[in-house]
This record gives structure tokens, C-alpha cells and sequence, in this order.
């Protein structure tokens, strides 16, 4: 008979995020086949007893544990890939997984430095024949222009911001928000061009800006707006983004795409959460086994450059 | 292929003291200045210029634009710049125009490589300390803007391979829009500024193939809003850039009074390219050889300083 506590542990091995390697040899290796009769009869979540009495593996747990043990692998080739064609592939990727994906294209847009990104589209070129801006055209939906216009940005990056400038073209924002019809926010013109062309220093005065002149961020008035907002917060407060993808991510329901960007998030920007410690304390309960390792000692070398 | 003639010692020493000399003093030695820099190419001309600054702690290109003046200084300004930040510098003046030279800017963004476009704009905003895109965005509006910064925007994919069907499809988008004249820009946009230039050309020989007359046939004449005006050299440019530069050069001389601005750029910009094969190009149309055309048309150092960068023998 397996005791209650070993069938508790083989359901938790699996309940994180990740894997408990350790915890499964220790249970497998020293059940014998009675054990293994019980363990399977008292584990809900990963067998049901089907019209013949007979304990046989959930399909739908199956997919589960695929995802659950490629988690280490993906955060092992997402480490070890050059920077540009991980994000090249990234970017592939989210375009062929479709608009519930397209926050990846918006996240590696406008995260990276210009020259990272330079350097993302280079790869693309040699990984897919293809340039990223021709593959968008693709996407026959609204974002099409926003995401060719993010992708295809060389921005400036170095100081000195005209205010004046700045403070208009918020005002420019403002209008297209408030006065127009917002479902039609993805097919303005200057709003495109100024969130795609502007350097970030200039789109962080504009946020100042904006929230002195009108009460609110800008962010705030993009509730629900989708890549547009996720635009904006990734160009002026990019760790309100992360800490939020990151959360979505150990939510109790979160889904398997919401769990992915954990990995993708903390790989590739490791430095940036030590500085900011935008971590959510919830990640050490919620990681399992090597996965966890991983990523906590990513987290943990972030400054070792 | 160039036309310039570059020596086959060259020592960029003795040409900085060359040039030294050819400043120092009451006149300056234009001639001097013409057969040694006209006869360097770009990598040659970055080292006298840093042998200059070695020896005389000034910059040669100030020391210049003081000396000189008129047609051959802008001449030499931009003949003496590396190429990305010459492109950068045509591109800023173009913009800054009370009424935007358009044209200059598809001009850099088409018949320039990938690489040479993305050189272009990290010079520009080395310079400007703006990026490209976002200055031309300040400065055009409307989809003639749309086009404009999609097309300094783009890194097209520099490869060989051709999707037929995608050009078959794209000739027929671009056909509607030409015949009809009710251009639908969005997918104009999308294709001239996204597509790699053997793609294009794909999709433009099959324009051709299916309507007996090439696509920039059916765009022809001079008028026309501002977007017409601003796609018809783009088209041209992807198409067939020599025959592009012919016509600038031609339409450049033609004018009572010549367009110095155009000639100066045209070759200039081209003298380390192809501007033999539009030098061929021109005689065909033209029946003149383009450096006797250019000499009827201009005078002085300026005149000589075009014909040595066209390779007339001194």
C-alpha cells in the first residue's frame, strides 16, 4: 500500500510550475507494483478509473507533464541561443501563433536596444529568408501596421528631449484616445508614428507629460486596449510590464501561454530584475525542481555581467 | 561600375600635405584639390582626412568649406564624406526644405543595399541626434508619409529566392492601383517597402509580362497629388535604378539652368557605383556623351571637379 503521503507528493511533483525531479525518483524508484496500484488509484489528477475498474493515465494530464518537463529544456536553449536569434525566433513564433501572441512581437520591439533589435531582424534574415515586415503581412488584422511600424524602428537612443514637442504630441495621443472613436486607436496615424518613431526618452517625457496634464497615465487610458497599451508600458515603464506578465504567469489559473513567458521573461531579462526586483515573492512556493534552479539562479547572477 | 580613377600607389600623407598647400596662403589651389581628392576613393579619402587632423590638429572639411565656395564647395563637402554620412546629410537637407525633396528620400532609401540604408541612419543620428524616421515623419503627412517612412524604415531581406505566386498576386494589387488610379496606399505601402528588391523585381517583370507595358510606363507624365509624385521614383528607383539615375541627370542638364543640386548628387553618390553604366545609359538616350553634356552645361572648378569624378583623364 503507498501511504497517503507518497501519493500526496507524486500530485505535487507536478503541481507547479516545472518539475520536482528529485521528489518522483524518490517515490518511483522505491515502489514495488502493489505501490504503484495505489499510487495510481489515489492520484486524481493524473489517473481515472475507467469502465473496467482498470487506473489508466488522463490524456488531458498527459499534454500537462509534456509542458510541465520541457520547461527546463526551453530555458536551457533560450540561455544558450544568441541573443538576435532568440529573439528572431521569438518573434516567428509569435507570428505564426496568432494574435493572442503578437504581446511577444510588441515585448522584443520595444524592450530591446535599437541595436538589439538591428541585430533580431539580421538573424531573421538568415534563420527564415524572410524580413520580419514581410512575414507580418501575414496578419490581416488591425495590429499589422502597429507591429511592421514597432519592428521596423531604429530609434534614437541618445539624451535630450525637445518638452515642448513632447507635451504636444501627448496632447496628440490624448485626442486620438478620448475625442475619437477608440476602436479605431490602431489605424491612427500620428499615434503610430509617434509611438513607433520617437526615441524613449522622448515617449518617457511624453508619459510625464500626459499624466500632469490630463490626471491619468497613459497606460491607465490604454486599459484594454490590447497591444497598445502593452506598446506603451514596454517603451516608458517596461517593469510595470514585466512585473504584470510575470504575475499572470503564478496566478492560480493561469494558462500554459501565460506560463511560458516566466521562462522567456526571466531569461531575457535577468539584469533588469535584479535592479528593479520586480520578482513576485510567489515564484519560490509556485517553481518545481531543476526548472526552478534555473531559473532562480538566473534571477540570482543577474548582475554577475 | 566607378568611374573615378584612383591611382595605384597612393600615400595619404603626401596628400594631406597636398592639400595643406593647396589652402595655405592668399587663393587656394582648387586645381590641386580636384586632382588629389578626385582621384581617392572612400576609404582613402577617410585616411587623408584623419592624416590631415594628425598633422595640422584641424579638420580638413572645415579648413575646405572655408576656403571654398558656391557649387564646388557643396561638391566637394559631399564628395569628401564617407558614403553613409553623405546619405545622411542629403537626406537632412531634403527634409529640411520648405517643400520636402520627397524624391531624394525614396532616392536614398531604394537604391541604396540593407546594410547601406541601416549605415545611413545611424550616421543621421549621429549628426541629428534624431533618428531618420522619426524626422521625416515630422516633416510629411498623409500617406505620402506613410510611404516615406516605411520606405528609410525598412531592412529588407538582401536574398535570391522568389515566391512566383506572391508575384503574380502583388503584380495584379499593383495593377489595380495603377489602372484605376483609386490607389489603395495600405497595400502599395506594404509591398514596395516590405518586399526584398528580387521579390520586386519578380512582381514588376510579371506586371510587365502580363500587360505588355512595364508598370512605370503606366505611371508616366509629371502630374498628379503628392503621393503619385512621391511613388512614381520609388517605383523607378526599385525597378531599375540606373535608368532612374539617367533621368535625373538628364532632366538635371535639360533645365534652363541647370539643377546643380541633382547633377552634384547624382554623381557624387554614384561615381564609386554605377555611374559608368549610366554614363552608357545616357549616351543611348541621348546621343551625347554625359561629360560633354555636363561641360556644355557647367563652368569653372565645379565643371572640373564632375568631369574628374566622371574619369575624363586630366
Amino acid at each position: 500500500m503507498a501511504l497517503p503521503v507518497d501519493i500526496e507528493a507524486l500530485d505535487k511533483a507536478f503541481s507547479g510550475i516545472g518539475v520536482d525531479e528529485k521528489s518522483l525518483i524518490s517515490i518511483l524508484t522505491n515502489s514495488n507494483e502493489e505501490h504503484k496500484i495505489s499510487l495510481r488509484k489515489g492520484s486524481s489528477k493524473l489517473f481515472i478509473e475507467d469502465e473496467n475498474g482498470f487506473e489508466r493515465w488522463d490524456q488531458s494530464s498527459i499534454k500537462i507533464l509534456k509542458h510541465q518537463f520541457n520547461r527546463f529544456r526551453d530555458a536551457v536553449v533560450l540561455s544558450l541561443l544568441h541573443p538576435w536569434e532568440r529573439d528572431a525566433r521569438l518573434i516567428e513564433k509569435a507570428i505564426r501563433k496568432g494574435p493572442k501572441h503578437y504581446n511577444v512581437i510588441v515585448e522584443v520591439a520595444c524592450t530591446r536596444s535599437s541595436d538589439q533589435l538591428l541585430g533580431a531582424r539580421k538573424a531573421y534574415h538568415s534563420l527564415f529568408h524572410h524580413s520580419i515586415e514581410e512575414h507580418l503581412t501575414h496578419i490581416k488584422g488591425r495590429e499589422r501596421k502597429l507591429l511592421v511600424a514597432l519592428v521596423s524602428a531604429y530609434r534614437y537612443e541618445g539624451t535630450g528631449v525637445n518638452e515642448d514637442v513632447a507635451k504636444s504630441e501627448a496632447q496628440i495621443l490624448y485626442e486620438a484616445i478620448n475625442n475619437g472613436d477608440k476602436n479605431k486607436l490602431l489605424d491612427h496615424e500620428d499615434a503610430i508614428m509617434i509611438l513607433a518613431t520617437r526615441s524613449k526618452q522622448h515617449l518617457q517625457a511624453l508619459y510625464r507629460h500626459y499624466s500632469q496634464s490630463y490626471g491619468k497615465t497613459l497606460a491607465q487610458d490604454l486599459e484594454g486596449e490590447g497591444i497598445l497599451k502593452d506598446t506603451v508600458e514596454c517603451l516608458c515603464t517596461p517593469q510595470t510590464y514585466f512585473t504584470r506578465v510575470l504575475e499572470a504567469a503564478v496566478k492560480e489559473d493561469a494558462d500554459e501561454e501565460s506560463k511560458r513567458a516566466l521562462t522567456r521573461v526571466i531569461v531575457t531579462q535577468k539584469e533588469q530584475l535584479v535592479q528593479e526586483g520586480f520578482v513576485p515573492n510567489k515564484i519560490q512556493d509556485i517553481l518545481l525542481g531543476l526548472y526552478k534552479d534555473f531559473l532562480l539562479a538566473s534571477i540570482a547572477s543577474g548582475d554577475i555581467k | 561600375m566607378a568611374t573615378i580613377d584612383v591611382p595605384e600607389q597612393v600615400s595619404v600623407l603626401a596628400d594631406a600635405e597636398a592639400l595643406r598647400k593647396a589652402c595655405k596662403g592668399w587663393g587656394t589651389d582648387e586645381k590641386a584639390i580636384i586632382s588629389v581628392l578626385g582621384h581617392r576613393n572612400a576609404v582613402q579619402r577617410k585616411q587623408i582626412r584623419l592624416a590631415y587632423e594628425d598633422l595640422y590638429q584641424e579638420d580638413l572639411i572645415k579648413r575646405l568649406e572655408s576656403e571654398l565656395s558656391g557649387d564646388f564647395e557643396k561638391a566637394v563637402y559631399r564628395w569628401i564624406l564617407d558614403p553613409a554620412d553623405r546619405d545622411a546629410v542629403l537626406a537632412n537637407v531634403a527634409i529640411k526644405k520648405l517643400s520636402p525633396d520627397h524624391h531624394v528620400i525614396v532616392e536614398i532609401s531604394c537604391t541604396r543595399s540593407p546594410e547601406e540604408l541601416l549605415a545611413v541612419r545611424r550616421a543621421y543620428q549621429a549628426r541629428y541626434k534624431h533618428s531618420l524616421e522619426e524626422d521625416v515623419a515630422a516633416h510629411t503627412k498623409g500617406d505620402t508619409r506613410k510611404l516615406l517612412v516605411a520606405l528609410v524604415s525598412a531592412f529588407r531581406y538582401d536574398g535570391e529566392e522568389i515566391n512566383t505566386r506572391v508575384a503574380n498576386s502583388e503584380a495584379k494589387i499593383l495593377h489595380e492601383a495603377v489602372k484605376d488610379k483609386e490607389f489603395n496606399h495600405e497595400e502599395i505601402i506594404r509591398i514596395l517597402s516590405t518586399r526584398s528588391k528580387m521579390q520586386l523585381m519578380a512582381t514588376f517583370n510579371r506586371y510587365r509580362d502580363d500587360h505588355g507595358t512595364t508598370i512605370t510606363k503606366n505611371l508616366e507624365g509629371d502630374s498628379g497629388d503628392e503621393f503619385l509624385k512621391t511613388l512614381r521614383p520609388t517605383i523607378r528607383c526599385l525597378n531599375d535604378p540606373k535608368k532612374y539615375f539617367e533621368k535625373v541627370l538628364r532632366n538635371s542638364i535639360r533645365r534652363v539652368g541647370t539643377d546643380e543640386d541633382a547633377l552634384t548628387r547624382v554623381i557624387v553618390t554614384r561615381a564609386e557605383k554605377d555611374l559608368k553604366d549610366v554614363k552608357e545609359l545616357y549616351y543611348k538616350r541621348n546621343s551625347v556623351p554625359l561629360d560633354q553634356a555636363v561641360a556644355k552645361d557647367t563652368t569653372g572648378d565645379y565643371k572640373a571637379l564632375l568631369l574628374t569624378l566622371l574619369g575624363k583623364e586630366d
